[in-house]
């Protein structure tokens, strides 16, 4: 059997949406070589979710169940996963890029020893030698590369928000159980505790506020939560974003980060002070309709990428800014 | 008590905070082009800090690994002047754009050489190919338990401690060691290192050793070039730009107030 192979990810008892879009990732190539599409559930109750997953089509889902893989313990889900590949034997293996699959990828690579490519933004096969051609941007995002390795299976993680997620159709695949040989000792990392934080949903506001290393201090950012507040009067949803270097510098939590390791946005408006624009964080921020940028520095850039700059000292513009906007009209 | 020994893996690449005029590709010899210094990439900065915060702590000596075809030791030195007791350039045609695999492998091959230590340390992923696979291959080579994405990092009595963030918050970790972790940003960025300090480092007398394959590799035939198909520049990004003129900051503003009022 040499199907295409897709992990799936389970939240909140059904499949997330990046696991739609690994599905429709992962039925074009299926089709394009002429061969089945699968899906691997995992976790200590999916049945619900694998019936879900049946409906948009792939000719099996197998499903990995313990009780041990509630919650995500790299090691066992790892272990769970080498078993389960070695009897699937897919020729083409996807993975979301998530918290998960940055995990497994490089690990799971390893232990079948074939190559992985991180980060997908698109994938095709080449019609010469049918092997699976990775694109995925580099440096930052300053190239594009594509790769390709002979090795099976052909590994790679797929980027969010870049495929089209997969519709609904008259599934009639099968779900089949592989259930897990594992067991505690394989635990080499003990999870202590998981402690839930309200973390901020970035990719859900219509305007971001971001501040950088040229805000100076971490007192900067009081003067962005007022613009945020001003704003919120007539915007909707106005959230605090940042780059890399802000929460390098301990002034904020990185579920506010902004970039290609933090979260990718494309709100209708987005404000950036003080961040001079890596390329890392622009990728995260470039589909933003429309970009505002305000920076001592007239070459940095955030000007080049921004529909209206002020060059000057946020902590004055700033304050004025809020002032005019609070004024009655 | 024996003293904690901390390997720290750190790549040098050109500057990833380059301005985007600077950077191109060659399509023909499949290379992106950076007209930057080259640097120490940031998330192994971060890696570094973390070794330095436990130095601090509870004590350790810190050996630093940079790998490939040719490492500068001006820039690698900044590692010793931040606090690493040791540094050690992999260097070697060899190594030239290997896959994260082969990377990995020699380097493992370079700790089993070192021997004795109780944390592997490596950045997230390299900001140069941003693929964020060699610091997991590795820990799996040397048959390690593997931490990905830690925010802060402690040791207890032969074990390491990892807070990291996970999508609903956060959670806490632990391993017995040897282990390996790789590091996130929230660790904090690599300290501010004094002028003074970088000059006695990089007019230092003291030579920094420097392996070839021959002197680490065990299977040298085994490295394997990552393929490349092809490399391609990004669309394009810029934007035409108004520039809101003032001759004070209240003018900007205002300025600034109507391009929102407008887009209301």
């Amino acid at each position: 059997m040499s199907d295409v192979l897709i992990l799936g990810e389970v939240k909140d008892g059904s499949l997330d949406i990046k696991t739609l879009e690994l599905l429709g990732a992962g039925k074009k190539l299926a089709g394009d070589l002429g061969v089945g599409l699968s899906m691997v559930l995992m976790g200590d109750a999916v049945s619900s979710a694998a019936e879900q997953a049946v409906s948009y089509g792939p000719v099996r889902v197998y499903k990995l169940e313990h009780p041990l893989l509630k919650g995500f313990s790299a090691d066992l889900w790892l272990a769970s996963l080498e078993q389960a590949c070695k009897k699937i034997n897919p020729r083409i293996f996807l993975m979301s890029h998530s918290f998960i699959g940055m995990e497994l990828g490089p690990r799971f690579a390893c232990r079948l020893n074939t190559r992985l490519t991180t980060d997908c933004t698109n994938l095709s096969i080449d019609p010469e030698d049918g092997l699976l051609l990775r694109t995925k941007p580099v440096s930052g995002g300053n190239a594009i590369s594509v790769f390709k390795c002979p090795l099976e299976p052909q590994l790679a993680t797929v980027r969010g928000k870049v495929f089209e997620p997969a519709e609904a159709v008259d599934g009639k695949g099968e779900i089949v159980d592989l259930p897990p040989e594992i067991d505690e000792s394989m635990i080499k990392v003990e999870s202590i505790e998981v402690v839930k934080e309200e973390i901020i949903a970035l990719d859900k506001a219509d305007v971001v506020v971001s501040g950088g290393a040229g805000l100076g201090d971490e007192d900067g950012f009081e003067i962005l939560q007022d613009l945020s507040k001003a704003l919120s009067k007539s915007f909707g949803s106005v959230m605090i974003g940042c780059s890399r270097m802000a929460v390098d510098k301990g002034w904020i939590s990185s579920d506010h980060q902004v970039g290609l390791t933090g979260t990718m946005i494309s709100p209708d408006i987005y404000v950036a002070v003080g961040i001079s624009g890596a390329i890392q964080h622009l990728v995260g921020m470039i589909h933003s309709k429309k970009i505002i940028a305000i920076n001592t520095d007239p070459g940095c850039n955030m000007f080049k990428v921004a529909d209206y700059g002020v060059v000057g000292d946020y902590e004055k513009v700033i304050p004025a800014l809020v002032k005019r906007l609070e004024e009655p009209s | 008590m024996k003293e904690l020994g901390i390997i720290v893996c750190a790549k040098q690449i050109p500057d990833p905070e380059a301005p985007l005029s600077d950077v191109s590709v060659d399509a023909e010899k499949k290379e992106v082009i950076v007209d930057a210094p080259q640097v120490i990439s940031p998330f192994d900065e971060n890696a570094l800090e973390a070794a330095l915060l436990l130095q601090e702590e509870i004590g350790a000596k810190i050996t630093v690994l940079s790998l490939g075809k040719k490492v500068s030791d001006t820039v690698l030195r900044k590692c010793l002047a931040a606090g690493a007791d040791e540094l050690i350039l992999l260097q070697d045609d060899a190594f030239e754009k290997l896959d994260s695999h082969s990377i990995a492998s020699a380097l493992a091959d370079a700790i089993r050489k070192i021997g004795e230590y109780d944390l592997v340390l490596t950045g997230r992923q390299a900001g140069d190919w941003d693929s964020g696979q060699v610091g997991l291959i590795l820990g799996e080579m040397l048959g390690l338990p593997c931490i990905n994405l830690a925010g802060e990092i402690k040791i207890d009595d032969g074990s390491v401690l990892v807070k990291k963030n996970i999508p609903e918050g956060y959670e806490r970790v632990k391993a017995r060691m040897p282990a390996l972790v790789t590091v996130s940003n929230e660790v904090g960025e690599l300290r501010y290192i004094s002028r003074t300090k970088m000059l006695k480092m990089l007019r230092g007398a003291s030579s920094i050793p420097s392996w070839s394959s021959e002197n680490f590799v065990t299977a040298k035939e085994e490295l394997q070039k990552m393929w490349i198909v092809e490399i391609s520049s990004p669309p394009d990004m810029r934007r035409n730009c108004e520039l809101l003129d003032g001759a004070s900051p209240e003018e900007k503003a205002d300025k600034l107030a109507a391009v929102f009022k407008a887009l209301q």
